[in-house]
């Protein structure tokens, strides 16, 4: 899976699961404050990523990934 | 002397209807909201016969995050919310700025519950359940959903007592305001109607098999019943202190007078006792001041089922026989909304006050020995009604009768 398609998918359920705007989800844009991702919606994050990408993941790895962007390369770095 | 309670607001999501007026035609009418569920019977049911209750549609109505933890039920109550805060005149600029409390009456989650163990069965991982199912899986997810979509700030509590449950959610409620803990509340109950929620009902033979007349299934105090038909929605309530609503300038649509309970102290679970619900009905009509010459309609909890009906068919003769009020059990209509009902049935008995008429007991076509006695409403009847007795009876002999009035 490249990376256009990571982003793609990543894209495509926060829009569809979590209701997000479209135009809101740019590589810089902030889970928490852009994006209005908090804490429960990350434990349903763990499912939907469980389903698409195949992996869980864990929450001492998620330090840091606080942007669309470094979500997308952290899920980059699982799958490749 | 307490103070007084009245009713200000009313909201309805049933398989006769959801909001009040097409409620009030389909009770005037006698149209019943019965119908099969073909999936019951593939999931292993004895009967497929439900209440058809649409599923509402909150998507743009209700944020996603308040909106992932409703449960079936919790959606259903939260429609009906809506309607009773509309009617009684409170936006939620005066939630916001006024204390109201919130009491349901809910008893089962079961869906949440069944999908959560099947997760676990298959993953044994919890950290992929998501975070939803804890909040829509708890009895109380009617009150925690509906309290926090409303920023209600009073008394927060829900109500388990089976088949009783919405009846003793609105007796509390009164009682809450009566003595002066609090001036207004939403009180109701919710029952949610996905299959998963009625296995272990069925498997006690307690649902009628008339599959293939879904309409005359659901038969109270008839001769002919096979059992109750599972239904559910849910009904909201606004009561509220008279001189509160009085300053505000509400429109009063009834009085709630009194509120009766006793437990039937039986042996076995699901008997139910004629000496129980006599007690609840004289202590309702006690605390409300009226005797039984006073009652103008008896809206009865007869499910259909051959013990309950009886037993309530006794009840009622020990105190009303020969006298004018007039009996109908709406469940013929409606089918048995479980922990909801006796919260709806209060909604629908104070639809036929305002607007003068006894809704029928359908499919009441051959009476028995006991229902014979009583004077049955067969067919919509044009009256006048100032006082209601609604009652509601549950498994474990929980009894509950409250009287309205009109003012």
């Amino acid at each position: 899976m490249n990376r256009t398609e990571i982003e793609e998918k990543v894209k495509t359920f926060l829009i569809e699961d979590l209701e997000i705007d479209e135009g809101k989800i740019r590589p810089e844009a902030k889970l928490k404050d852009d994006l209005g991702i908090d804490s429960l919606d990350f434990v349903d994050i763990v499912v939907i990523i469980e389903k698409i990408f195949g992996f869980k993941i864990k929450p001492e790895e998620m330090k840091g990934v606080d942007t669309f962007s470094k979500f997308c390369d952290y899920i980059e770095s699982k799958v490749s | 002397m307490g103070r007084r309670v009245v009713i200000t607001g009313m909201g309805i999501w049933s398989c006769i209807g959801t909001g009040l007026d097409e409620v009030k035609d389909s009770l005037y009418k006698g149209k019943s909201g019965i119908g099969r569920e073909e999936e019951r019977l593939t999931y292993g049911f004895q009967s497929c016969l439900t209440g058809i209750v649409p599923q509402p549609i909150l998507k743009g109505i209700i944020d996603r995050h308040l909106r992932r933890g409703l449960s079936e039920e919790a959606e259903f109550a939260f429609m009906a919310s809506r309607q009773a805060f509309e009617q009684a005149g409170m936006d939620q600029d005066y939630i916001d700025a006024n204390e109201v409390g919130c009491i349901f009456g809910n008893d089962s989650s079961a869906k949440p519950v069944i999908e959560a163990a099947r997760i676990m069965a298959e993953k044994h991982d919890t950290a992929l359940l998501g975070q939803s199912f804890v909040f829509q899986g708890m009895n109380s997810t009617v009150n925690m959903n509906i309290s926090t979509i409303f920023h209600l700030k009073g008394i927060n509590f829900s109500v388990s007592a089976a088949c009783a449950s919405g009846s003793h959610s609105i007796g509390l409620a009164y009682m809450f305001i009566k003595d002066g803990l609090q001036d207004v509340i939403l009180c109701g109950g919710a029952q949610e109607t996905n299959y998963y929620s009625m296995a272990s009902f069925d498997a006690i033979g307690a649902f009628s098999k008339r599959m293939d007349a879904p309409a005359k299934a659901s038969r109270p105090f008839d001769r002919d019943r096979d059992g109750l038909v599972p239904s559910g929605g849910a009904a909201a309530l606004v009561l509220e202190e008279y001189e509160h609503a009085v300053a505000r300038g509400a429109n009063i649509i009834a009085e709630v007078k009194g509120y009766g309970f006793s437990s039937n102290g039986t042996s076995i679970i699901s008997q139910p006792s004629d000496t129980g619900c006599v007690t609840a009905m004289r202590r309702a009509m006690e605390s409300a001041g009226v005797d039984a010459d006073s009652i103008d309609y008896i809206n009865a909890h007869a499910t259909s089922t051959r013990q309950g009906d009886m037993f309530e068919a006794m009840a009622l003769c020990k105190l009303f026989k020969g006298r004018h009020a007039l009996i109908s059990s709406t469940k013929g209509m409606t089918g048995h909304e479980c922990w909801m009902a006796g919260a709806s049935e209060i909604v629908y008995s104070v639809l036929m006050m305002q607007h003068g008429f006894v809704a029928p007991n359908l499919n009441f076509e051959t009476p028995d020995e006991y229902s014979s006695q009583l004077n049955i409403a067969r067919e919509t009847i044009d009256t006048r009604v100032d006082t209601v007795l609604s009652n509601s009876f549950g498994f474990g002999g929980t009894n509950s009768a409250l009287i309205i009035t009109k003012l």
